[in-house]
């Protein structure tokens, strides 16, 4: 599987969960891990430029496919990607540990709807659990993240 | 967490994946894995074996056939509800979808697997008894179509024997009016209570061991709903009622 546009093999355990294996084997740590039921959707990553949930997968069934974790959106050193950008400008974070899923989330959100409606950005971010509940400041961060993105 | 210990086979044909299922003793089709995975994470499931289905290609597709619209086993709910198809001919299916949990959830969810779960409280199995559709099983030994009514047997209990791959179903074209409502805590929330309406036919969902048909005139007749700490039986009985004055307002 590809992740981040590196090759890697896929573990050897088929029950080796994606989530665990992007932290764990490849030592990706941004992808965080909440519930590991697929609630909370702070493991949030891409397959395929689509956001899934990375504990509702097994790492095998990546194979053969391009995952993007957080860390894959802006190499070190570069501009941050318009969403990180969007959610620092807003101050769409609290504590953090949401951030990684919110954002991945936001990425698949806006290449669905460029110009998300207030109603678009609400159900885009539903499946998306902040316990510092700054969801006001997320929701700016969203609308200000299509901003960036469309110029 | 970790799920327990399995063995894993990923056929890249519906026929390998039939006969992995006739051969293998407790085996588990792996389809979207969004109901399954969270059941394996938890270990409330523990099978032997694991058939992922997810490497058998031309096996999502969403096709019109007899009317209405067939969609196979791997088709996303996503897709299916981005599809000009389905708009067209089922839109009831595509607004039961958009109520299935979040988009992140329906990227990988599949319409086939959340019929097979056959969870009680899930939109799609009610969508698919109220339209009068049916299902597609094909196991090593035959295919047969088994219909909506036939197909519910109880929680997560289908009619499906365990050799056998539910590989489509079909939905009849949604006749007018049609509509679908529901209360959840939350969108995206498994639904308390949940009514479909199909022309003069009406299933509910989230009140009974499995999708119910009912009569409109009398929607709560012969159903005891059970209690939780979200709602009582006594208010699931209330939305039944409530959301088929709704859906049958129009």
């Amino acid at each position: 599987m590809r992740v981040n546009g590196v090759e890697h093999a896929p573990p050897a355990d088929p029950r080796r969960l994606l989530s665990d294996h992007l932290r764990h084997d490849l030592g990706l740590t941004g992808t965080h891990v909440g519930c590991e039921h697929g609630v909370c959707g702070c493991c949030t990553v891409l397959l395929d430029a689509v956001p899934v949930r990375s504990c509702l997968m097994l790492a095998v069934q990546a194979e053969g496919h391009e995952v993007t974790t957080i860390e894959g959106l802006a190499p070190d050193g570069e501009p941050l990607h318009p969403v990180q950008q969007a959610f620092h400008e807003a101050h769409g974070l609290q504590c953090g540990f949401c951030t990684p899923g919110f954002v991945m989330s936001v990425v698949g959100l806006l290449a669905q709807h460029p110009d998300p409606t207030p109603e678009q950005i609400d159900e885009g971010i539903a499946g998306n659990l902040c316990r510092c509940t700054g969801y006001a400041s997320i929701r700016r961060a969203v609308a200000r993240a299509a901003e960036l993105s469309n110029k | 967490m970790k799920p327990p210990p399995f063995e894993y086979h990923a056929p890249t044909t519906v026929d390998d994946a039939c006969s992995l299922l006739g051969s293998l003793e407790d085996a588990k089709v792996l389809a979207g894995g969004q109901s399954l995975m969270p059941l394996l994470n938890f270990r409330l499931a523990r099978p032997a074996h694991i058939v992922d289905i997810n490497r058998i290609s031309g096996f999502d597709r969403i096709y019109e056939r007899d009317g209405g619209v067939a969609v196979q086993a791997l088709a996303r709910q996503a897709a299916v509800e981005d599809s000009e198809l389905v708009a067209r001919v089922c839109p009831l299916l595509r607004d039961a979808v958009r109520l299935v949990a979040h988009r992140v959830i329906r990227n990988r969810g599949t319409v086939c697997g959340s019929i097979a779960h056959a969870d009680p409280a899930s939109e799609l199995p009610a969508v698919l008894l109220a339209l009068g559709g049916s299902v597609v099983a094909r196991s090593a030994r035959a295919e047969r179509t088994i219909p909506a009514d036939e197909l519910f047997a109880g929680v997560f209990e289908t009619a499906l024997a365990a050799d056998e791959l539910l590989v489509e179903a079909w939905f009849p074209r949604s006749p007018s009016p049609s509509a679908i409502h529901e209360e959840s805590r939350r969108h995206g929330d498994f639904a308390l209570a949940g009514v479909v309406r199909a022309g003069e036919r009406l299933a509910l969902f989230g009140v009974a061991p499995t999708a119910v048909l009912a009569d409109p005139s009398d929607p709560t007749q012969g159903i005891q709903p059970s209690g939780d700490l979200e709602a009582s039986p006594e208010f699931r009985l209330h939305l039944v009622r409530a959301l088929t004055a709704r859906a049958f307002a129009a």
